[in-house]
């Protein structure tokens, strides 16, 4: 064991704490020892046997239209470009929907998939394909309806900035994997709208859990190469000169500290090989690249699905797609068929190739939007301009789906009333899809907290139950 | 988790009490009191407690709850269902049912109080909720114990209590630099290095200090965690993260600092500058732009928001700000219900509420049709600029000028009278056009030149009436209530009409507040010496950590009020003071008996903050620009961070040129969707909300900054290239030891500059270029664990 690792396993334990100058649990440093000390597993320290080791998360940035891809509805056909209910508008508040808007069925047709039977849209017939693999969930609902606040709500379980997300609890909670990548890799594809980098930003938790985001253009992560005129034989011996001078200081003061910084470095160092390796796609057989429809080079959802298979495969915990452009309030026609081919391919590919490597059974997959979209027709921009028609943000009933990671296959979960406005059974709400998240990767929501502020957060705040019927 | 925190504190209280020898008298607020707060009131200290079991009060406890055993016998420990609950091996019966167990060392307190007889003061209030009074300095307790002024008699009483002994002066040069830090942000300079090695005057460490403190880099350097607090960014935050001006207030706080402004008048100031009697912006912008604290809020204009529930949410904000910043207490616990273990009501958060429930709305439609998009609006308050005046008036002038030309042209030989040239018969002369189209371009010109503005709060003209939001939901008001303060709390002094801002501002530094000085005076420390007396500086209640050396902290307290309210005044103090000169060095026997130096027996060791380790590296590079204020600037960073977001303005990064490239980085744009990326990298806070303290973790993505991110890259070129020019002998040991101090402040070992010139060798072989061998150098100094840590 290098010195440096010595020292650090003889003091961190008792020290750590002092260092953060934060009420830190056990769970934590057991991440930071293996993080710190190459080559440490990371101490699972769950509070119950995980179901799922690892997470990939498939946001589709803008909230897609559940009654157009998952959550068919007949009724709505005989009352399309009728004036909704009152129901549907009394005493209720929407983002741009004023007046007394109209009814807009779905103009395109589902059938049921595979033994489950499972009814999707045929604007995805890559995902009808592993039906079976997935549990759709029909009965989401959420407290926010403008995009910022409810994808804060989404994935910090708050609706406004400053708490941390699900990914930075899980690696809070679990640590790493892998010791020459972070825990959590954010991957995005397309500009996004919303609110940006504050969704995988620690909050109050150290930065060390906060998402990594790796880039399919320029380099993968921000500062990993070394300046043109740095050999990697030259950042060795710079290396090499730090690591000396660092070890000769820790041996002055005395300070753990010092002993956590010198194998950082080394992380670092080896993370500038780990990480271009991981993004060359082009090491992947043509075979799978075509499963995929992912080219190497490109900038895309397929792409980043493939790699968010090698991510997971390679350890990392936490693996966050975001997709941009799903907010159709206009021209739906168009621009959802044409999103549904950036993804359909890529995430059924996913399912197939975890399923087929052995991974989906400890992976968790989650796919879905901040929230859903109105059985109502948006026909205007908001300021007052015609424009084809789309729907209006809808925090009441929306659909995501899972699969793998302890989830029950080929279940339709939750069902919304004949008009798709509300729920109708089973309601799930955004802090129980994450009490189920944690649960499934052994973690009690209520028992994973932290102490800021003088409070205890969880994910949860103080809501949440564990769907039990989602799992397997 | 909860109890690590207290179980130190227990175990110091115990550590002292071995080594004095006797068992100390136990205190039932200090020693009690906390740990049936962390340990029993999760269950047992809510309105409807579990098994209808109250411990918060004797009475309650003595009566038991619904099993009819009293969970208290005064006297007899082992009669005490308390007592038996908490060390009860069977997992049906043992108390708390989920979490840790209770140590061994606050079983022990629980069973010498109640063996005792349990003794619970009546009416007790918590510690923090009691007006500091001044204590009595505690004597010398033996000759040449070096006390330099009362916080060493206090430190020292209470190490010696532990049996430790203080740690040997750091040194001059690492006091030096550990001071410079701590005062200005930045490394001391050689000449200031060796200026003070060599004076030897009994006052050469005052003069330091004053020096420090006088410097304008003090302000700079101290609004940096005030601006943690007062969530200060360049942007709205949300989906449209649009940039905003109020940099204004960012350097009005850098000026008060440096002034050394009143904490009394810093804080009336920021919270109702806009009401002070007389206030008049036009006379003395100062306290109106001091109210951009709270419009540092994060303001949501996303299309289609619902306006009132943003606003609300921005009232919200400023509560809790105010709550955490000045009362170091978390009245947000209070939003939807009474707050669970401190003395604050749901009405008590409303009545509070009220205070700020009267600022104008700061976003409108944009216009009558367009129904969902938001506009922000203000208020502002536009800022007398020279330069903006200068502009104003060359294009005046300009106007007069083509006005008198176009008089000239239309009307000639007509003497009467002045004409309006806009109304002037059309001359048929093409000159006579083109001057017309001139004056209307030199006209709109100059409508659209525009002056520094900022944002400050203003009251609206009719007071809203404030209703306690019931689950803290705006769409289901309840009770109406007045603006007040929280009733365990002192009360506002009588005001003629309705309590306003202004009222609760003063309400705030009334000598009798017992929180606002304490809580000011712990975040200091915090600052200093890496942990607060109280350790949880953002919560004084019962769930807060109590203060290590409680008196101590009510020392400075008093200090700092009766001492005027002056900051530097404390600073000094700190800074000279004996335990502060201390050594950090650390043996691992001190380690495992005081691994968070909590008695204070070391000085403080630990990583620079974000802006610090930058401003270091520009600073012993030679690049750092010493302009204090303005506009935020932008530095380099990799490009497309800002247009991997869409919403709002289409901002373009342009990377600022000349000095701007190389400012503090107190001045780098702050965009909240998208920050400073390195800054991120070195845990700065996200400004989305309030922040007491900055977590300060160690990852490999700190050394990639430090390696490779182009400002540091562009500083270690720029270090290579004064460690060739600058010193006077050409040697390598020269340029080794030169590039060390600069970096550290101290003379390399033997061994240390072995390491370097070795590096150099290898480099300068490798590339046969000494500004390669030397840059290699320099990135090497610029990553070192004791560079970016304050030692």
């Amino acid at each position: 064991m290098h010195p440096a690792e010595a020292h650090l396993h003889a003091t961190t334990r008792r020290t750590f704490l002092g260092q953060t100058g934060l009420g830190f649990g056990a769970l934590a440093l057991s991440q930071l020892l293996a993080r710190a000390a190459p080559g440490v597993a990371g101490g699972l320290a769950t509070h119950h046997a995980p179901r799922a080791k690892r997470v990939i998360y498939l946001h589709m940035v803008g909230a897609p239209s559940q009654l157009d891809l998952f959550d068919p509805k007949p009724a709505l056909a005989p009352l399309d470009g009728q004036p909704c209910p009152d129901s549907f508008i009394r005493g209720k508040r929407f983002a741009f929907l004023r007046g007394h808007p109209t009814i807009a069925a779905s103009r395109y047709a589902f059938s049921r998939h595979g033994r489950s039977g499972a009814e999707i849209s045929e604007l995805l017939p890559h995902l009808a394909g592993v039906a079976d693999e997935i549990a759709i969930v029909r009965s989401l609902h959420t407290d926010e309806f403008n995009h910022a606040p409810a994808q804060l709500m989404l994935h910090t379980g708050f609706g406004r900035p400053g708490r941390p997300g699900a990914g930075s609890w899980i690696t809070y909670g679990l640590g790493s994997e892998n010791a020459d990548l972070p825990a959590y890799v954010v991957l995005q594809s397309g500009p996004l709208a919303g609110a940006g980098t504050q969704l995988w930003s620690s909050g109050f938790l150290p930065s060390v859990h906060q998402g990594v985001q790796f880039r399919t253009s320029g380099e993968p992560v921000l500062f990993l190469e070394n300046p043109r005129h740095v050999r990697r034989e030259d950042r060795r011996q710079v290396l090499d000169a730090i690591g000396a001078l660092n070890q000769a200081h820790l041996a002055d003061v005395g300070d753990p500290e010092i002993a956590t910084r010198i194998a950082q470095y080394e992380l670092a160092f080896r993370m500038q090989t780990a990480v271009p390796e991981l993004m060359d796609l082009s090491r992947e057989s043509p075979a799978t690249l075509e499963l995929y429809g992912a080219e190497p080079g490109r900038a895309s959802f397929a792409n980043n699905c493939l790699l968010a298979r090698r991510l997971v495969e390679r350890g990392v915990r936490l693996v966050q797609l975001y997709d941009a452009d799903w907010d159709h309030h206009n021209n739906l026609a168009t621009r959802l068929p044409a999103k549904c081919r950036d993804v359909d391919r890529g995430m059924a590919a996913l399912i197939r190739d975890l399923r087929q490597r052995g991974l989906l059974d400890d992976t968790l997959v989650i796919w879905g939007g901040e929230f859903g979209r109105t059985p109502m027709a948006q026909t205007d921009t908001g300021a007052g301009v015609a424009t084809k028609p789309g729907r209006d943000h809808h925090k009441e009933a929306f659909t995501m789906w899972l699969a793998g990671g302890g989830v029950k296959p080929g279940l339709s979960y939750g069902l919304t009333d004949e008009l798709g406005y509300g729920i109708a059974r089973d309601p799930v709400h955004i802090h129980d899809l994450n009490a189920t998240l944690l649960h499934l990767l052994g973690l009690d929501h209520e028992r994973l907290t932290f102490r800021y502020q003088g409070r205890d957060y969880r994910l949860t705040d103080v809501h949440g139950h564990v769907v039990r019927g989602l799992l397997a | 988790m909860i109890s690590r925190p207290l179980r130190r504190v227990v175990l110091l209280w115990s550590l002292a009490a071995v080594a004095r020898g006797a068992e100390p008298a136990i205190d039932f607020g200090r020693d009690i009191q906390p740990i049936l707060a962390q340990r029993c009131y999760d269950c047992h200290g809510l309105e409807s407690p579990r098994a209808g079991l109250h411990l918060t009060s004797r009475r309650q406890a003595l009566a038991g709850g619904r099993s009819g055993l009293p969970a208290l016998v005064p006297g007899s420990a082992e009669q005490s269902e308390l007592y038996q609950r908490i060390r009860s091996p069977h997992a049906d019966e043992a108390m708390p049912p989920k979490g840790d167990r209770v140590p061994a060392a606050e079983i022990a307190l629980l069973r010498r109080w109640i063996d005792a007889g349990a003794e619970w003061p009546e009416g007790l209030r918590h510690w923090a909720y009691v007006a500091p009074v001044r204590p009595a300095v505690p004597s010398e307790t033996r000759p040449g114990s070096g006390h330099v002024n009362p916080i060493d008699a206090f430190v020292s009483a209470r190490r010696a209590a532990a049996g430790l002994p203080p740690a040997p002066d750091a040194g001059r040069a690492a006091w030096l630099r550990r001071v410079s830090f701590d005062l200005i942000g930045l490394p001391p300079t050689l000449p200031e290095l060796d200026a003070f090695l060599a004076d030897r005057a009994p006052d050469a460490y005052e003069r330091v200090v004053d020096r420090l403190l006088a410097s304008p880099h003090y302000g700079e350097r101290w609004a940096r965690p005030w601006l943690d607090l007062a969530r200060y960014a360049d942007s709205h935050g949300f989906q449209r993260d649009d940039l905003r001006e109020s940099w204004p207030f960012r350097d009005w706080v850098v000026r008060a600092m440096n002034a050394d402004l009143p904490f009394d008048q810093f804080t009336i100031q920021q919270v109702a500058g806009d009401l002070l009697p007389g206030a008049d912006p036009q006379v003395n912008p100062d306290p109106f732009i001091a109210t951009g604290f709270h419009r540092a809020a994060p303001t949501n204009v996303e299309a289609g928001t619902d306006q009132e529930e943003g606003r609300i949410n921005q009232v919200f904000d400023r509560v809790n700000t105010t709550g955490t910043v000045w009362l170091g207490s978390t009245l947000e616990c209070a939003q939807c219900h009474d707050h669970k273990y401190d003395p604050f009501t749901q009405r008590d958060y409303y009545r509070f509420f009220a205070f700020f429930n009267q600022t104008e709305q700061e976003t409108a439609f944009a216009t009558a049709k367009a129904t969902a998009n938001l506009a922000f609006t203000g208020p502002f308050l536009p800022l007398p600029d020279a330069a903006t005046e200068a502009r104003r008036a060359a294009g005046e002038g300009r106007l007069r000028q083509l006005d008198a030309e176009i008089a000239a042209l239309a009307a000639p030989g007509r003497a009467e009278g002045p004409r309006s040239p806009e109304t002037a018969p059309a001359a048929p002369d093409s000159r006579l056009a083109a001057l017309r189209k001139a004056r209307l371009k030199a006209s709109q010109e100059l409508a659209r030149i525009e002056g520094p503005r900022t944002l400050v709060m203003r009251e609206v003209a009719e007071p809203r009436m404030t209703s306690v939001l019931k689950r803290g939901s705006f769409l289901d008001p309840g009770e109406r209530v007045e603006p007040g303060t929280p009733e365990v709390l002192p009360a506002l002094a009588p005001a003629t009409g309705r309590p306003n801002r202004l009222d609760l501002a003063r309400w705030l530094v009334a000598r009798d507040n017992p929180l606002v000085a304490r809580v000011t005076v712990n975040r200091w420390w915090q600052e200093f010496f890496g942990t607060g007396l109280v350790r949880t500086p953002e919560d004084f209640g019962i769930k807060g950590e109590p203060p290590t050396h409680p008196e101590l902290l009510d020392w400075l307290a008093v200090e700092f009020m009766e001492g005027g309210w002056s900051m530097k005044r404390i600073h000094r103090l700190i800074a000279l003071s004996a335990t502060y000169r201390q050594s950090s060095r650390v043996t691992p026997e001190l380690l495992a008996r005081d691994a968070e130096n909590r008695l204070l027996a070391r000085g403080p060791r630990f990583r620079l903050e974000a802006e610090a380790i930058r401003d270091q590296a520009l600073a012993v590079a030679g690049l750092l620009s010493p302009k204090l204020g303005g506009p935020p600037v932008r530095p380099y960073q990799p490009p497309g961070l800002w247009e991997a977001k869409v919403g709002g303005d289409r901002v373009t990064y342009e990377v600022s040129v000349g000095e701007d490239a190389h400012r503090r980085g107190l001045y780098t744009v702050w965009k909240r969707a998208s920050p400073y990326p390195s800054f991120l990298n070195f845990d700065a806070a996200t400004r989305a909300a309030c922040t007491v303290r900055r977590s300060r973790s160690n990852t490999p993505l700190q050394a990639l900054t430090l390696l490779n991110d182009p400002v540091y890259v562009e500083a270690a070129a720029a270090l290579a290239a004064r460690l060739v020019r600058e010193p006077p002998a050409a040697d390598v040991a020269a340029r080794v030891r030169h590039g060390f101090r600069l970096c550290v402040s101290r003379e390399p070992s033997p061994a240390e500059a072995a390491v370097l010139a070795a590096l150099h060798a290898r480099q300068l072989a490798a590339h046969g270029d000494e500004q390669v061998a030397w840059q290699a150098v320099a990135s090497a100094l610029l990553n070192l664990d004791e560079t970016i840590t304050k030692n």
